[in-house]
């Protein structure tokens, strides 16, 4: 797995969500998981169940924080409160690295509670960088933002959403959480191909993947993280691999939630990939040692 | 409005204000867009060959609405019980529409709602007491499941100190209520028919849920009902109280030494309390991790 200074240099292997139908499960019979990422927004509170069970989870597994309501791409100034609550939880939890979505979700303090696209403008990446380091400063640990899946695009947009994302990235000196279902639900939305967008991304700056499922209705797709992950998903999931190298992966599933094995079954799928990778990039090297010998 | 072209924005500000604006419009009576929102929304969102610029916000639009009210729906059931859910559903959308979420947790999507219904009565209607102690009880819950707890004071302490002097104060979590009816029983019975689980933050889009219809639970008649909203080992409890306890532990939350606390309530009881009865309460309060010290201003 490439750690790398986006990800604390964490080497984590497979993980999934942590997820409330799972707590007992989890609790009582202890599987074998690699890590779980927690959303970091249900355990910002003061005391009471929730961090009991993160305290429980936590001192058996590596828990990786990930967030849903940061809106490093709205207008507003960050909340103090929202980064004072997350940064006790960074403490709480240690996690090596944090994420949230590139995208904006509030304005003027109101809160729409969805991770909203950007419009892919210079003046929009400026903010939005200026936003990520304002948060890396403040809660001393590295971000990866994510690429969100998006169903509207801008009129204002001047450039591609991967080229938004280098911008951003490049400015704010962040990682990227590339998740490539979300690539392949704005792909089919906005009719691109969505093995461009992971071509183009700087493979040096990811510091984990996520995989998940989605809704195809007749006109859009909708990112419902309610099914297993499709084929083509996987495909782009190993062509990242290729770019990256294996790389910190979670599978996300947000409902219809099903037992905690068929989750953790459907997330282990990734291993053949990244076995694959693993052994190709293998090959290639003892390729060029042979070569430099001779 | 709908020949009608507005000005393209063009600064990040100016496009967020008026997306959020577009996508917490109200839907139509069919949870659409209305056709009345078409130029705002063409003058930021481009089309494509398969959805118009309307079509791609009411994506946003119902999602919002979608969202937000099944969290006040799965949060508030008494609510809920009381006015039926047509009347919850309408007074979600009056009460979004009037306090929209300033919070970045869903968990406090409710915190105006108590405000809400005082200043709107017509929502409650002639059952407009009953809602307003529902609602206050909801939202102790809410606070009751993750609230602050301070350390619990030692007895060896309490022991120690002369009781006109002593001041203590209660659990940041725990709610003294004073109701009209009697909601406990009545919360247990709409929570024991409901299959609702509380909704978890992600990033995933929801499809709008299927409810069941239940069977309504009968309303209660009115009763005062004293009640301490609190948790214990990180599960929420309601713990009625005898109106003297509840005298005695107000006046600890409002300041009062433990005597002048006791004192106070027992002139208020039209009947005497035995010490020992006083001392079994103060020994359940201290079990139950009630008791705190207070903290200097």
């Amino acid at each position: 797995m490439p750690a790398n200074r986006f990800n604390g240099f964490s080497d984590l292997g497979i993980g999934i969500g942590l997820r409330v139908p799972h707590y007992q499960h989890i609790l009582s019979k202890k599987p074998t998981c690699d890590w779980f990422e927690i959303i970091s927004e249900n355990y910002m509170v003061d005391a009471g169940r929730p961090l009991e069970i993160l305290d429980a989870i936590s001192e058996q597994y590596k828990v990786i924080q990930h967030g849903v309501s940061m809106y490093f791409g709205s207008a507003d100034p960050l909340s103090r409160e929202h980064l004072k609550r997350l940064k006790a939880l960074v403490k709480r939890t240690k996690t090596p690295f944090l994420s949230d979505h590139l995208c904006w979700g509030s304005v003027d303090g109101t809160y729409t509670h969805d991770l909203l696209p950007l419009p892919y403008t210079f003046e929009a990446a400026k903010i939005t960088a200026e936003r990520i380091r304002q948060a890396r400063d403040f809660l001393e640990v590295p971000i990866c933002v994510e690429n969100v899946s998006s169903y509207a695009e801008y009129h204002v947009s001047e450039m591609t959403e991967w080229e938004f994302l280098n911008e951003v990235v490049e400015r704010a000196d962040c990682g990227i959480l590339l998740d490539v279902n979300n690539i392949y639900v704005s792909s089919m939305n906005h009719s691109f191909n969505p093995m461009d967008y992971v071509n183009a991304i700087d493979p040096e700056r990811v510091g984990q993947m996520h995989i998940a499922g989605h809704s195809k209705y007749e006109k859009y797709i909708l990112d419902t993280h309610d099914h297993a992950v499709i084929d083509p998903v996987w495909k782009l999931y190993e062509r990242a691999l290729q770019r990256c190298g294996p790389t910190n992966t979670l599978l996300e599933w947000d409902a219809h939630i099903p037992s905690f094995d068929e989750v953790h079954r459907e997330a282990l799928k990734a291993r053949k990939f990244i076995k694959r990778i693993t052994r190709e990039k293998m090959n290639t090297e003892t390729q060029r040692h042979r070569e430099a010998l001779v | 409005m709908d020949s009608m072209k507005l000005a393209k924005p063009k600064k990040l500000l100016a496009i967020q204000r008026l997306a959020a604006g577009a996508i917490r419009g109200r839907l139509d009576e069919n949870d659409r867009t209305p056709r009345s929102m078409q130029p705002v929304a063409e003058s930021f969102i481009k089309p494509n060959d398969r959805l118009t610029s309307l079509e791609r916000l009411e994506i946003y639009n119902r999602q919002y609405w979608f969202r937000l009210l099944d969290i006040l729906y799965d949060d508030y059931p008494g609510i809920r019980a009381i006015i039926g859910d047509a009347a919850f559903h309408e007074m979600s959308k009056a009460y979004l529409d009037k306090y929209p979420s300033r919070s970045f947790t869903l968990r406090n999507l409710g915190s105006k709602l108590e405000k809400f219904l005082a200043e709107q009565p017509r929502w409650g209607g002639k059952r407009q007491a009953m809602v307003l102690d529902m609602v206050r009880f909801e939202w102790a819950q809410v606070i009751a499941f993750d609230g602050p707890a301070d350390a619990v004071i030692s007895p060896d302490v309490v022991a120690a100190t002369d009781p006109r002097k002593l001041k203590l104060s209660l659990q940041p979590y725990l709610t003294l209520l004073d109701m009209a009816y009697p909601l406990d029983d009545f919360i247990m019975a709409v929570k024991r028919q409901s299959d609702a689980l509380r909704s978890e933050a992600s990033n995933a889009i929801e499809t709008p849920s299927k409810r069941k219809k239940h069977k309504p639970v009968r309303l209660p008649r009115a009763k005062r009902t004293q009640l301490a909203v609190h948790r214990y080992e990180n599960m929420i409890f309601y713990k009625r109280l005898e109106p003297a306890a509840f005298e005695i532990l107000k006046n600890l939350q409002a300041g009062k030494p433990l005597a002048k606390a006791c004192d106070l309530a027992m002139a208020k009881s039209p009947k005497s309390i035995a010490p020992a009865k006083l001392g079994r309460w103060f020994q359940v309060w201290s079990e139950l991790g009630w008791l705190c010290a207070r903290k200097a201003k």
